[in-house]
């Protein structure tokens, strides 16, 4: 089974996808979600919670192991097999079949085949990537004809002590240019920065959107908030957290977290025989971009973003008012602005994001922005930008469910500078 | 003043570095492209190719752009310098290049209450001593 590359739609112009409506994404499952794994207790390791999402999502549309012929995951969270984590070793493992990283904090594909018994798979694909351009390459997968079933995996952890902390005097390679002169989290700091000053706004602008997903997160069953803080968070609260890189602040930072899930991605003729309703791919587009310098500007993030949500809209044939729910990522909360103004969605042009936040964006308003909570409102999973616009569209999503028409969905991550946009439907036309 | 983490060239950045201990400022140069390149690279991000790529000083002056302040960073070196400043300046003479400094006047003082920065104005490369035979390019406001 060889690794695959270049699956990806990333050169405009990209047309419409020619695999739309082929591939469907039909059913979920999580984990339990927890702030850290210990190190010791290995049924709640990150492998053993990959093997729980994965059952569940099995579960979820009735299907057993054997009906998989596909595993497409991200090891670690992050592109290229690496861990979104600092990572548990090396150091002396546990017995076998614990010999390396792999079930602690990476989970391959070719682990969960052992662990788990998957006995007809014929596609496994771990070269990782975020969440939502494994979506888009499974559907690539599933339109080419190379798996039929596939499930999708995405474990993160999170280990004991403070998150990629660098210890070093030296920097060495790329690290020489940021780190000599402290260069950090100031990055997303400088960029938001910028904006403010272009668009005359300020930091305090964003409360009303960072305590609306938290709200959207406390309905969400696998959000940390929701299992282990489940009390209100205001504006105020928001206004005084502590300053991590001005004009960052710790909420606007995805608190990290260990939970894995897993999404079950099939053809729309073996959709009909499972339990839940189909939801049809129509596109998924992906991009790639660097800085034209050293440092990453609003004049960069604003052309990046502004090229993929244009690459999008000429691969799915949909315009803004097209998409009913819309989940744009906010891993660092100051991202989310970019795209909602690039991709226009309810008409907000650059700039206007935080005018658009002030209005009314809770769930069952008329515009129910992240109606999951994002990473903000369930911790740094990023799953919840699949499970709930696929919860959405297959009305389901309960107490979140939003009031305004749920038929078509875009789900956009990770960072300005290296994209993915994954859209879906109710229908496959 | 040492610095809390010191730059290890490479064969790509090492005539950067050597220029900046002789106290020039100096960036690649794609002459098919007509692009400068910081940080150094082993080929031009445009052509890909490393046929045309030189080496070209700059005028050292440069623009501030934008800031952050870090209070909270994940290089454990820098702790003892919190809250420290975070300065982009762009060059004179090609915007498009951007460096980071933390402006020589407050570097290490762990600042006390937020600086004005004057978005806009003037700076001048300086060179400081990161460690010793290792000079680092930092930037001064021109008053």
């Amino acid at each position: 089974m060889a690794r695959e590359v270049n699956w990806e739609r990333n050169h405009d112009p990209v047309g419409i996808w020619n695999g739309r409506g082929k591939a469907v994404l039909i059913g979920r499952g999580h984990s339990p979600t927890d702030r850290r794994w210990d190190g010791e207790t290995l049924e709640k390791s990150l492998g053993a919670y990959m093997m729980i999402a994965v059952q569940n999502a099995l579960d979820d549309v009735g299907i057993g192991l054997d009906d998989v012929d596909g595993i497409i995951g991200s090891a670690g969270g992050q592109g290229n097999g690496a861990p979104l984590s600092d990572v548990w070793g090396p150091r002396p493992y546990f017995d076998a079949p614990y010999d390396s990283e792999d079930g602690l904090t990476h989970v391959t594909g070719q682990w969960l085949r052992q662990q788990m018994g998957f006995k007809n798979l014929r596609y496994i694909n771990n070269h990782g990537d975020p969440v939502w351009n494994l979506i888009g390459q499974a559907a690539q997968a599933i339109a080419d004809g190379r798996a039929e079933t596939v499930v999708v995996t995405y474990p993160n952890g999170n280990l004991p002590g403070r998150y990629h902390q660098d210890p070093s005097n030296e920097a060495r390679g790329p690290a020489v240019w940021p780190n000599t002169w402290g260069w950090g989290l100031s990055g997303q700091g400088f960029t938001f920065n910028q904006y403010c000053q272009k668009y005359g706004t300020n930091h305090d602008r964003m409360a009303p959107f960072v305590v609306q997903e938290r709200k959207n997160g406390l309905l969400w069953e696998h959000s940390y908030y929701a299992q282990h803080e489940p009390g209100e968070f205001t504006e105020e609260d928001y206004l005084n957290g502590r300053m991590i890189a001005r004009d960052l602040s710790i909420f606007d930072c995805d608190r990290p977290v260990l939970a894995a899930a897993a999404y079950v991605m099939t053809t729309a003729a073996k959709a009909q025989d499972m339990k839940q309703k189909p939801v049809y791919i129509l596109d998924h587009t992906e991009s790639q971009f660097t800085p034209r310098s050293l440092v990453q500007t609003i004049d960069d993030t604003e052309e990046w973003t502004d090229i993929q949500a244009q690459r999008s809209y000429n691969g799915s044939g949909l315009k803004p008012e097209d998409i009913d729910v819309f989940a744009p990522y906010d891993g660092f909360a100051v991202f989310t602005q970019y795209y909602i103004e690039a991709f226009g969605w309810r008409g907000v042009k650059r700039g206007e994001a935080h005018d658009f936040y002030a209005g009314d964006i809770s769930l069952k308003g008329p515009n129910p922005l992240n109606s999951g909570g994002g990473n903000m409102g369930t911790g740094r999973m990023r799953t919840v930008f699949i499970t709930d616009p696929l919860e959405q569209l297959q009305g389901r999503a309960g107490d979140r469910q939003i009031t305004t028409k749920a038929e078509v969905a875009v789900t956009h991550g990770v960072l300005p500078i290296t994209a993915g946009t994954v859209v879906m439907s109710t229908s496959p036309d | 003043m040492a610095r809390p983490i010191v730059p290890v060239p490479d064969p790509v950045s090492q005539p950067f570095w050597d220029a900046c201990n002789e106290g020039k400022l100096i960036v690649q140069y794609c002459s098919i492209c007509d692009r400068r390149q910081y940080p150094p690279e082993a080929t031009c991000r445009d052509c890909g190719f490393d046929f045309h790529l030189s080496w070209q000083e700059t005028s050292g002056r440069a623009k501030i752009v934008g800031y952050s302040i870090t209070y909270d960073s994940r290089l454990v070196q820098w702790h003892p310098l919190q809250p420290f400043l975070n300065v982009i300046v762009a060059l004179e003479e090609d915007p498009v290049i951007n460096f980071h400094t933390n402006l020589i006047d407050d570097f290490g003082t762990n600042l006390t209450e937020e600086p004005d920065i004057p978005i806009g104005a003037t700076c001048e490369v300086q060179f400081v001593e990161a460690a010793p035979g290792r000079m680092i390019p930092e930037w001064k406001i021109v008053k």
